[in-house]
């Protein structure tokens, strides 16, 4: 049911969020927030176990910022794109973390990218990123209309259509979405597509 | 006294731990450090001894950030006080991991001086070597602080302060002079404090400024624009002293 999904444009990366929090039937609250600013200029799109995606994305934050702290410098996204999988592969054959996350992130000489990394610590550097049975939905909308270089205008478009399908495809949709986009400028909120108030 | 200074867990008959008033000593040797707490600015001044010239002084930074609220500047071993900054980075993280807060200026300060003190009641070990001087911003409350810890790790807050070489004169000076300032004039106070004992000019000094927006390392020129209008306030407070005189 949860849904993260992103993209990559010219100059800046996209990630969209479901914002349901659900224990079984129960939505215990639609505005729940599951993309991390990681630092500012990286975004972290995470789904999955609720304990253990508040848990993980926590201590990956903290870990990114004593790295600035002792280094002077901030990671670069591939370093913390790789940070965290190897804390999910370390972890993996002891005590999972059942969280997946979409990694988006803007670094000065190498400008936007996106990671797609996996519960079961499958790392892929990508264009267009999708996790849940909304996936099978965004990848197909983004397989059609995805293009290199898209402006943020074009990409926002590309992430309603998804959300579009989303809604009216699948049986138990979220009903509502977070955009955050990260460029130059740094790491932040972009808009909200709702259908219910908290 | 001789027998009892080698393994430091061990008490002198007259009370003394030998390492401890060792280390204290390494203190004294270390470059000058000051820090002088102002209404909404904390600064925190470092002698810095003539650069050698092929090092790269970008290296060799004496005021460190803790986290985005606190700094610390130390005077001593800078070996000991790597471990000491890198224990106390960790734990301003954990911290913030565990409690979903920053900490406050007096929780990290009790932490490092409790990491101090735990290396003067160990076996094998000897105490940290150096004295730092923390400053900050408590979160939420917005209230500024200056702290001091040292080897035997005691600690305690101060409005201002100096530690390592020549430190008893620029306590003496800031005894004298020390007032309730903000701003430029709390950057001023510290960096005459510190020019009571080391040679002016901004390349013997680093100054870095605690404000509520985080910590600014002051550059060269800055500092020499100020160092500059210190020395120019001396001499005019000088030829004010001389002029009555003449008039008699």
């Amino acid at each position: 049911m949860e849904c993260v999904f992103g993209m990559v444009g010219k100059g800046f990366a996209l990630v969209v969020a479901d914002t349901s929090a659900v224990n079984s039937i129960l939505v215990h609250k639609s505005n729940e927030d599951k993309i991390m600013v990681l630092d500012s200029h990286k975004l972290m799109g995470a789904s999955g176990e609720a304990g253990d995606r508040a848990q993980f994305t926590e201590y990956v934050q903290k870990n990114v910022a004593l790295y600035q702290y002792r280094n002077g410098i901030p990671l670069t996204t591939k370093a913390a794109a790789n940070f965290m999988r190897g804390e999910l592969a370390t972890a993996l054959r002891k005590n999972p973390y059942m969280v997946n996350i979409v990694l988006a992130g803007f670094d000065r000489d190498t400008g936007p990218s996106l990671y797609f990394i996996d519960y079961i610590a499958t790392l892929h550097k990508v264009d267009k990123a999708a996790f849940g049975y909304g996936s099978y939905f965004a990848l197909s909308m983004m397989d059609r209309h995805y293009h290199q270089d898209m402006t943020v205008d074009e990409a926002i478009r590309l992430a309603e259509q998804c959300i579009e399908e989303i809604r009216s495809r699948l049986v138990v949709a979220p009903q509502n979405f977070v955009i955050k986009i990260v460029d130059e400028d740094g790491a932040r909120e972009h808009s909200w597509r709702r259908t219910t108030r908290d | 006294m001789a027998r009892y200074d080698r393994a430091i867990t061990v008490f002198s008959p007259d009370g003394h731990l030998f390492q401890v008033e060792y280390a204290l000593e390494a203190v004294r040797k270390g470059n000058a450090a000051v820090g002088v707490r102002g209404t909404d600015t904390i600064v925190l001044g470092v002698e810095k001894k003539s650069t050698v010239k092929l090092q790269d002084s970008r290296s060799v930074r004496k005021i460190v950030s803790l986290d985005d609220h606190i700094a610390l500047a130390c005077a001593g071993l800078k070996a000991d006080a790597r471990v000491l900054i890198n224990r106390a980075r960790i734990e301003c993280q954990s911290h913030r991991l565990t409690v979903e807060d920053p900490v406050t200026v007096e929780y990290i300060t009790r932490y490092i001086a409790g990491l101090q003190q735990k290396y003067t009641q160990s076996g094998g070990v000897r105490p940290f070597g150096l004295s730092t001087l923390i400053v900050g911003f408590d979160p939420y409350t917005g209230v500024p602080s200056l702290y001091q810890t040292d080897p035997s790790g005691t600690f305690s807050a101060w409005k201002a302060n100096a530690t390592g070489r020549n430190s008893n004169s620029m306590r003496e000076f800031l005894e004298k002079n020390y007032k309730e300032t903000s701003g430029q004039e709390t950057i001023k106070l510290a960096i005459r404090a510190l020019l009571e004992v080391v040679e002016s000019g901004g390349k013997n000094i680093e100054v870095a400024v605690m404000t509520n927006e985080g910590l600014r390392q002051l550059d060269e020129a800055e500092i020499d624009a100020i160092v500059a209008e210190i020395e120019a306030e001396k001499a005019a407070a000088e030829a004010a002293k001389k002029a009555p005189a003449k008039e008699t």
